[in-house]
């Protein structure tokens, strides 16, 4: 903990805010990133199966898409003059490098601001499917966006691709910035979870309306597409990250030593299910012994590094929290799968969604989990990085801007942040209390008529 | 110390992308200011209608260049990105403020149903159309002086608290109203609404007037207070002004004579005009007279990523922008509620059941599948766990030896 305390009076401030306006930035950026696929999932069910209910959500969501878009649009620029304001030891020396991929990023967002007018107000004379594709390129210029400010973070913890004399950075290989060592599993792994966050928030909505009793085709379907978007994700997701963790043990070793309670090099180590640490030993932690090991080495004799292999000064502050984020994201993250597991099998034999409590509620909140488990996961990237900004090159201390002020651009952005959040929330609120007062109400889920003597196995026929 | 000639090239994308925020953000900024200008709910029911067609479908696009804008002095100037950012924090606030207003503006706008919630949201998107370009226009002014200093030490209110930036702010405004006119009135003429083509006509006369006399005032004013600029821009960067000058003299005769032909090119060739001169006044500083261009620049190799950047640019966000526009001016974008497409799905919809679930068969498949999969990665685990044990036992990659 020493650590944190040392550099405390310049560097907490600063990054209190980077992290209070990143998190914010993030679940807006997540809609922009997953929230096309969803909509044009809907789009396309619509039009191929002239399904109004579809049709109408789509719409819908568009609408709400944009809100969200321009909300988002905002937080990044103040987010852009961020990184400048605070960081100039960051961005004077490495810009140049760290910079890249940014520019690379606002192409895609203009490309995406552009189709989202398109597609916005398309819906009355463009030709249907014609107007289904200029949605395509929103799918497509979010994932690449995603990958160059991504690629940008992966950066940090992997730098590369450039070279520095005399403090400088003299010159650049671009492609080797963006795709550093970090890129290949870091974009993937956090587009999955934009996917995850968008998917389960989504589907949230409707399972809440379900839970109050509205269970109708539109919030069935509206339900089925949104939950099916995270529910392909999560797993892959779970697999993935798994990977990922092997990979951070061998890339970023100390950061995988806070995430695991590794106090010491050894084998046999004990894999920690929360808890935490004092003096070397775990207290209130489910142990499960030698399985750190075995999951990293598929074998239980297998080394692992301790964040004793280094000084007190270059260890990651605060293993505790870095341990509790990342079990955290785990639990969340297995917990989705079971519950798109249950959704599957519903849906895989009775073509609905479970019609119990036991089963709405949990995914009505499914999307705040999918939000806990992103925002911990960036936990464990950033605060795992400490004590390095760019890692093992330069110090978060070293970065950081020395001219005052920071406490009150820190409750600037912080008013900032809660406007935007307001308006995130309550627009779609908004627009939703106005959509119920507005349409009839849509005929009942034929799920909840009374059911029709059951059909024999097999002689089902599809319909349509 | 000679200016690289990349630091030029990346400059001049930067000109072309503030001339681009000037054109197409201006005339959008413009649509707004005739709506706070429009007069009381019945009066302005109409020239409302016909900003809001013309200008909504496009606003997120228009106001996009400068997020570009952003980025290229951020990465190829970071030192005046640096300055510009602590001296004009304020304006630069402000203006933020306004952009991102006008988005909640139109958010509302168009959701809110009851009348005071949308007058509400109206004014909200009208007045930031005024302090967006007033705030930006100050910035710029203040730049020019030279008050931006790359020392940090620039005070916060005085920079852009004098004549010369105040001043230039008032002159994007009314800069804005006159491009905004231009653009109504040719929606206008070719919506075939000649009442509102005729009313944009006068107000954009009106706008020319202000803005004419404010860019001259402007100058005057810059002869004492922005020397600097004021010399080049009477001496190398004359036939900029003078081509602009014309452009927009051009222009405005002809919202005069009430003539279509090529309004809009010589209002573009006005506004591009002027801010290319002011480009070239600066140079060769960014900050005249504080930081060069060459010191201002990044290094060489950043500034030939940002090339990349052009290149993206070019290949993928100037087709996308001349489509959005193709279609907003063949009127296939449409700001109303209703929708064909939908209404001939619920016709459809009435004919469907709901799907069925798979047919047995492939459920069947399916699960053969996945019970193959699941068995052969636990035994390619097994397998590995295996060979691992062996390594251990007899060095890795070594067989067991045959006894």
């Amino acid at each position: 903990m020493t650590p944190l305390l040392l550099a405390a009076h310049d560097v907490v401030p600063a990054r209190s805010q980077m992290g209070a306006s990143l998190g914010f930035h993030i679940i807006f950026a997540c809609f922009g990133v997953a929230m096309p696929t969803v909509l044009l999932a809907a789009h396309w069910i619509g039009l191929r199966r002239g399904n109004a209910t579809a049709l109408l959500l789509a719409r819908r969501w568009s609408k709400v898409m944009a809100v969200i878009f321009a909300v988002g649009a905002v937080s990044g620029t103040v987010l852009s003059y961020e990184l400048g304001l605070l960081w100039p030891g960051l961005m004077g020396v490495y810009g140049p490098a760290f910079g890249i991929p940014f520019s690379i990023e606002a192409i895609w967002f203009f490309v995406e601001a552009i189709f989202t007018a398109i597609y916005l107000y398309g819906w009355r004379k463009l030709p249907p499917w014609l107007h289904w594709w200029t949605g395509v390129p929103l799918v497509i210029s979010g994932v690449l966006g995603a990958l160059s400010v991504v690629a940008a973070n992966s950066w940090l913890n992997q730098p590369g691709g450039y070279t520095m004399s005399h403090g400088r950075i003299t010159s650049v290989d671009p492609w080797s910035v963006v795709f550093n060592k970090a890129t290949p599993y870091e974009v993937p792994h956090m587009i999955l979870a934009a996917y995850m966050v968008v998917g389960f928030t989504m589907a949230g909505v409707y399972a809440w309306g379900m839970v109050r009793g509205r269970r109708d085709a539109y919030h069935r379907l509206g339900f089925l597409i949104s939950f099916a978007t995270g529910a392909i994700a999560a797993p892959i997701q779970v697999v993935f990250g798994d990977t990922v963790a092997r990979v951070i043990e061998q890339q970023q070793p100390q950061k995988f030593a806070a995430m695991e309670l590794v106090a010491k090099t050894h084998s046999h180590v004990t894999e920690w299910l929360g808890g935490f640490e004092y003096h070397g030993h775990v207290y209130f932690g489910i142990g499960v012994p030698s399985f750190d090991s075995i999951l990293v080495g598929y074998s239980p004799s297998r080394k692992i590094i301790g964040w004793d292999s280094v000084p007190v000064q270059d260890r990651a502050p605060l293993p505790d929290l870095i341990h509790l984020a990342f079990n955290v994201m785990v639990a969340v993250g297995v917990g989705l799968v079971v519950l798109a597991a249950w959704q599957g099998w519903v849906y895989w034999f009775r073509r609905t969604v479970p019609n119990t409590k036991w089963f709405l509620i949990p995914a009505t909140f499914a999307g705040l989990g999918a939000i806990a488990a992103m925002e911990s996961g960036w936990i464990v990237t950033e605060v795992g990085r400490q004590p390095w900004v760019v890692y093992h090159v330069l110090r978060t201390s070293d970065a950081v801007t020395t001219s005052g002020g920071v406490p009150v651009t820190l409750v600037f952005t912080i008013v900032i942040y809660a406007v935007l959040t307001g308006v995130t929330v309550f627009v779609p609120m908004l627009m939703g209390k106005r959509w119920r007062a507005s349409t009839p109400p849509p005929p009942d889920d034929p799920d909840d008529a009374p059911r029709q003597p059951p059909v024999p196995l097999g002689s089902e026929q599809p319909v349509g | 110390m000679s200016t690289p000639w990349e630091s030029i090239v990346v400059g001049v994308a930067l000109l072309g992308t503030m001339a681009a925020y000037a054109l197409f953000a201006g005339a959008d900024f413009g649509g707004g200011i005739w709506d706070l200008l429009a007069g009381s709910t019945e009066r302005g029911e109409r020239p409302r209608e016909a900003i809001d067609r013309s200008v909504t479908p496009v606003w997120e696009g228009n106001q996009t260049w400068i997020v570009l804008g952003i980025v290229f002095v951020w990465t190829a100037y970071p030192s005046a990105f640096a300055a510009i950012m602590t001296s004009l924090f304020i304006p630069l606030s402000l203006s933020l403020l306004g952009i991102l207003l006008r988005g909640i503006g139109f958010a509302f706008r168009h959701e809110a149903k009851k009348l005071r919630t949308q007058q509400f949201a109206g004014v909200l998107f009208a007045a930031s159309s005024f302090l967006a370009p007033f705030f930006l226009g100050a910035a710029v002014g203040a730049v020019s002086t030279g008050r931006v200093r790359n020392d940090h030490h620039g005070d916060v209110l005085s920079a852009w608290v004098n004549a010369v930036a105040l001043v230039t702010g008032a002159l994007f405004v009314a800069t804005c109203a006159f491009v905004g006119g231009m653009y109504l009135i040719g929606d206008s003429h070719r919506r075939g609404d000649e009442d509102m083509a005729k009313y944009f006509h006068y107000r954009t006369i009106g706008a020319g007037v202000v803005s004419a006399v404010l860019a001259f005032v402007n100058l005057l004013l810059m002869h004492g207070d922005a020397p600097y600029v004021f010399h080049r821009l009477i001496g190398p960067a004359l036939p900029f002004m003078i081509v602009s000058v014309a452009g927009g003299a051009f222009a405005f005769v002809l919202v005069v004579l009430r003539k279509q032909f090529a309004l809009r090119i010589a209002t573009g060739v006005c506004v591009v005009c002027v801010v290319g001169a002011w480009g070239f006044a600066q140079y060769p500083y960014l900050l005249p007279t504080s930081l060069s261009l060459a010191e201002g620049s990044a290094p060489t190799a950043a500034l030939l990523a940002e090339f990349a950047v052009i290149g993206l640019a070019l290949l993928f966000v100037a087709p996308a922008f001349v489509y959005l526009y193709w279609l907003q001016q063949h009127e296939r974008l449409a700001v109303t509620e209703e929708s064909d497409v939908l209404e001939q799905a619920g016709a459809a919809e009435n004919r469907l059941a709901r799907t069925a679930p798979a047919p047995v068969g492939l459920r069947l498949a399916t699960a053969v599948v996945i019970g193959v999969a699941g068995v052969d990665i636990a035994r390619e685990g097994l397998a590995r766990l295996r060979r691992l044990r062996r390594d251990r036992t007899y060095g890795p990659g070594i067989r067991r030896p045959r006894d």
